[in-house]
């Protein structure tokens, strides 16, 4: 298959995939296989841009050309691959958990649900393959509308409301910070592709770039930086499997991926290393990883505690990205991969104890350790990963956060992921205390075991991903020293 | 061939009395679409010989211009038909069920006389060369314009018709005291001789006069705040075609004459150099952007809730040519004509809601997603090029317009833009949060709107897509015409 064709159906396959799950909708169980065959092939689609790409093919794809000079383009690069190979792969992971989830649930509007998840994933592989800032532009909002119906799904008051706050700020920064960064770079620069060692350099003064930094990080609403990160716990009325894909894995992914697009392609490290007040949003990414885990402590809402939890992460990698240094863009890059296996693995996880005993407080938590083994398993697994622990994938990217704030000699992060460490181990744990060495202090109302099997099933094999990556990721770190230059 | 300039105009001029003529609703609808088509046809031919020949010329009657009226055609007339032959081609096949359901039998033929006369009238302002005869065609424009809107089956069809008829009167009689008075400082109506004696007598007082009758005039007639207060009430309460059609189009044609008597006429160097004009409009346009958008969000009705988004669209217009640079004016040249397709197709969409529904009350619109898929999808595509999301035409003029702002360091102006379609994503977004995730009040099935409504929607919802694609016509007509009207170009 040749580059260009694999790029295009990157996006086809979605799209027609959502076409089918329309014309299948009264029949469940053809509509829920074509969602799957759809997620199946998708994945495939992206393995063969990887195979590609490795044997040395990095085709252009043009969709359009809408204005003389700004084209709609896409164009694999390393982070792009990565970013939708862990989309992908995890959207086939996600379809069986929600098999289980959304029949077990009996939810209503069940085709709309699937339809606009292929239409999501579609737009996470427009951004993720995004050959300029315009493209970017335009697949971010796919994202952002087609989110939209599954926040709200529930449909009841609660459920507007926090849809309503998801879609403001989420547009309301792009729209309006965002899109004038973007034209502002245009007008600049006289170009938004992503150019390897950025477009701006000697193209601005040190104050424009730093507002136009500033601008694009916090426009980027998607990764959640304080004070732009109010959506992500207004996004939890969302049913779980959104809350664990979209939310923990392919919208606030992208919003990262795009920070650190920006930050190399656009800016280039070299060039951000000389503005000055480079450092003042360091700070701000740092405030959030502490002030997010300080928050999450409070929680008693299992979801809304997870959200807190992936604020404080997503600035980890914003953090890392800033550090501007090749290890540390290694670490960001890792931890997109690392952060998604951890968090989708908590999401299942509380899914699936909202589905077997309706409980979704971390203080209903007592005991149920022994009656859903395998769920707690996994979500001690997962909240490992989250404080980064060895064996977990959360250790490895950790890892090379640290080492590269060594490089450049930045106490102020290692003195950040040493704190965020202490706070993140100390909500977590506590739940796998109550979980495995309390006793159940009232019994439930209903007698209940395990989840449905697709959803056990779904969290056992994200954990699983989660330890194996601590041995396994040689290919994701090689595959990303490209983009640092690294041997 | 030289005669495809008049014809343009000539063809609905004479169909109108021939509609009179023909009995019931179908042959006159028949008559009109097939005179719509044909001037799409020539609007092309023309765009094409200008592309060959340059600026066309043609003496009415043959007599020579000064003396005779000239009929001059370059790019932005040869864009602002164009549109003008689009819209009226969709509109009409449109009106055809739409009109058998809103207006009284006896009258249909009346009807499509006066959409003819109306198209006619504003063919005529953008064919002509001449001063007086865009007074002329102004006033056929505008009277069939009182007869459409009042044609409405809600009572207040009359009132708004008649407060129109009020305005509308005292803005062409302004346009009419201002070219009175340019005549007497030349004594010539022809704008190309009128743009070479102009420089002679400006500055004095009477040409300070006439250029203020003229533009309070035009801003009048193209509702430019505060000079707004007509268009709501006419939008809301005419018969869906003709909303359609008045919205795409006839503020649009006033905005092309604004664009000509202050550049080719008048001069850039005099209005924007030595007048005030630029800072008066911009403010004006500015405030009328912000305000208009933000009155928009609580409309209970979304044909008023569209008509005033059209304020703060005419707005965006008007900001584009006071920045007198050439993106300025490819900015409003790009935005008048996507602005029409946009508008077009919003208001076409919600023809159709009317259609089955019988009420645009934003209530109603309630569940409509599910029951009329077809027709909510075409608003929500024409709402998502209202706001500019890229791939829609919407996204090329706004493009063009921030860069024009930005080429002068005009930051404050950019802001306004950006907070403006903000507004305009939260009041197209409280539509279709309405229909899409409200259900339904009652039972009763509302069925999907019939093809003969539907196809026309359609077509200008894919025409906002087409031409934000694939913007050659549209973007290389526009900056060749700005640079025309300021004379650095060809």
């Amino acid at each position: 298959m040749s580059g260009q064709l694999a790029l295009a159906l990157c996006l086809l396959v979605p799209a027609l995939g959502g076409v089918a799950i329309v014309v299948l909708g009264r029949k469940p169980n053809l509509r829920e296989a074509a969602t799957l065959t759809t997620a199946i092939a998708l994945f495939a689609c992206v393995l063969s841009v990887l195979r590609d790409v490795a044997a040395g093919d990095w085709q252009r794809l043009v969709l359009a050309e809408p204005l003389p000079g700004l084209q709609l383009a896409l164009q694999p690069e390393p982070l792009g691959i990565l970013f939708a190979l862990v989309a992908s792969g995890l959207w086939i992971v996600t379809t069986v958990y929600s098999i289980g989830y959304m029949r077990a649930k009996r939810e209503q509007h069940q085709t709309r649900f699937y339809l606009c998840f292929a239409i999501a994933l579609m737009g996470a592989m427009g951004v993720a393959f995004a050959a300029n800032l315009l493209t970017l532009f335009v697949f971010y909002e796919v994202l952002t509308l087609s989110t939209y119906p599954l926040v709200s799904h529930a449909g009841d008051r609660r459920a507007m409301e926090g849809a309503r706050t998801y879609l403001g700020i989420l547009l309301g920064t792009s729209i309006g910070l965002l899109l004038p960064a973007i034209i502002w770079t245009y007008q600049l620069s006289g170009t938004l592709e992503f150019t390897p060692g950025g477009v701006l350099s000697g193209n601005t003064t040190p104050l424009e770039a730093t507002l136009l930094l500033a601008m694009f990080v916090l426009g980027i609403g998607k990764a959640a930086v304080m004070p732009v990160h109010r959506w992500l716990p207004a996004a939890m009325v969302a049913p779980t499997p959104v809350s664990a894909l979209l939310h923990a894995v392919a919208v606030v992914k992208a919003g990262v991926f795009s920070v650190i697009k920006v930050v190399i392609y656009i800016f280039g490290i070299d060039y951000m290393s000389t503005i000055p007040a480079e450092r003042i949003l360091v700070y701000v990414a740092g405030f959030t990883v502490i002030a997010a885990s300080i928050v999450a402590l409070r929680q008693d809402n299992i979801k809304r505690m997870l959200a807190y939890s992936t604020i404080s992460q997503l600035s980890y990698i914003v953090l890392a990205a800033l550090v501007l240094t090749p290890l540390a863009e290694i670490g960001a890059a890792v931890h997109i991969v690392a952060h998604a296996f951890g968090k989708i693995t908590l999401f299942f996880t509380a899914g699936a104890i909202y589905v077997a005993a309706a409980k979704t407080q971390v203080s209903q938590l007592n005991g149920i350790g022994f009656r859903m083994p395998w769920t707690m398993a996994a979500f001690a697994v997962g909240a490992l990963s989250m404080i980064g622990v060895p064996p977990t994938a959360g250790f490895v990217s950790k890892w090379y956060m640290i080492a590269g704030a060594f490089q450049n000699d930045l106490y102020v992060v290692m003195v950040v992921l040493t704190l965020s460490t202490g706070l993140n181990a100390a909500y977590f744990l506590p739940v796998i205390h109550r979980a495995f060495f309390r006793a159940e202090d009232q019994p439930p109302r209903v007698e209940h075991g395990e989840a449905p099997w697709p959803m056990v099933a779904a969290l056992v094999l994200t954990a699983s991903l989660t330890l194996l990556f601590f041995v396994f990721n040689g290919p994701v770190v090689d595959l990303e020293k490209v983009i640092v230059d690294l041997p | 061939m030289e005669h495809l300039q008049i014809l343009i105009v000539l063809i609905p001029l004479l169909c109108a009395p021939i509609c009179v003529l023909l009995p019931g609703g179908r042959l006159p609808w028949a008559l009109a679409t097939l005179a719509a088509w044909t001037t799409l046809v020539l609007a092309l031919l023309l765009l094409g010989r200008i592309e060959s020949e340059g600026v066309l010329s043609y003496a009415l009657g043959n007599w020579a211009p000064p003396i005779g009226i000239e009929y001059r055609l370059d790019y932005a007339n040869g864009l602002v038909q164009l549109l003008l032959a689009t819209v009226a081609s969709v509109v009409l096949p449109y009106s055809y069920r739409s009109a058998r359901r809103e207006i009284d039998n006896d009258r249909q033929p009346g009807f499509y006389a006066a959409l003819m006369l109306l198209f006619a009238g504003l063919m005529g302002i953008t064919a002509t060369g001449d001063a007086f005869n865009v007074f002329v065609f102004l006033e056929i424009s505008s009277l069939s314009t009182y007869a459409l809107l009042a044609l409405g089956r809600d009572r207040r069809a009359l009132t708004s018709a008649f407060r129109y008829l009020i305005m509308g009167t005292v803005g062409a009689t302004f346009f009419l005291i201002g070219v009175g008075l340019l005549y007497a400082m030349t004594g010539t109506l022809n704008m190309a001789d009128l743009a070479e004696r102009l420089p002679a007598v400006a500055g004095t007082r009477t040409m300070d006069t006439a250029v203020a009758f003229l533009v309070v005039g035009i801003c009048l007639k193209l509702a430019l705040f505060p000079l707004h207060l007509w268009l709501p009430n006419a939008y809301t309460y005419a018969p869906s075609a003709v909303t359609a059609m008045v919205a795409a189009i006839s503020t649009k044609v006033m905005v092309y004459v604004l664009i000509r008597f202050l550049y080719t006429v008048l001069g850039a160097d005099y209005s924007f150099g030595q007048l005030p004009l630029a800072q008066v409009l911009m403010v004006l346009a500015v405030i009328g952007m912000l305000t208009a958008s933000a009155v928009a969000l609580n409309q209970p009705n979304a044909k008023r809730l569209l008509a005033y988004s059209s304020i703060a669209q005419v707005g965006y217009m008007v900001l584009g040519l006071s920045l007198a640079s050439t993106l300025g004016l490819t900015a409003s040249l790009l935005h008048m004509f996507n602005h029409g397709l946009i508008k077009g197709a919003l208001f076409l969409a919600l023809g159709c809601v009317f259609f089955r529904v019988g009420s645009t009350d934003v209530e109603r619109l309630r569940g409509l997603g599910r029951a009329m898929p077809w027709t909510m999808a075409a608003f929500v595509a024409g709402g998502l090029s209202l706001i500019g999301v890229p791939l829609t035409v919407g996204f090329v003029s706004k493009w063009y317009l921030v860069l024009a702002a930005l080429d002068q360091g005009w930051w404050a102006l950019v802001i306004a833009i950006l907070i403006s379609s903000l507004l305009s994503v939260a009041y197209i977004w409280r539509l279709v949060e309405i229909a899409y995730f409200q259900p339904s009040p009652s039972r009763d099935i509302t069925r999907e709107a019939p093809l003969a409504l539907l196809i026309p929607t359609w077509i200008l919802v894919l025409a906002n897509f087409w031409f934000g694609i694939d913007t050659r016509l549209t973007v290389g007509v526009a900056e060749q015409a700005a640079a025309a009207l300021l004379g650095v170009g060809p």
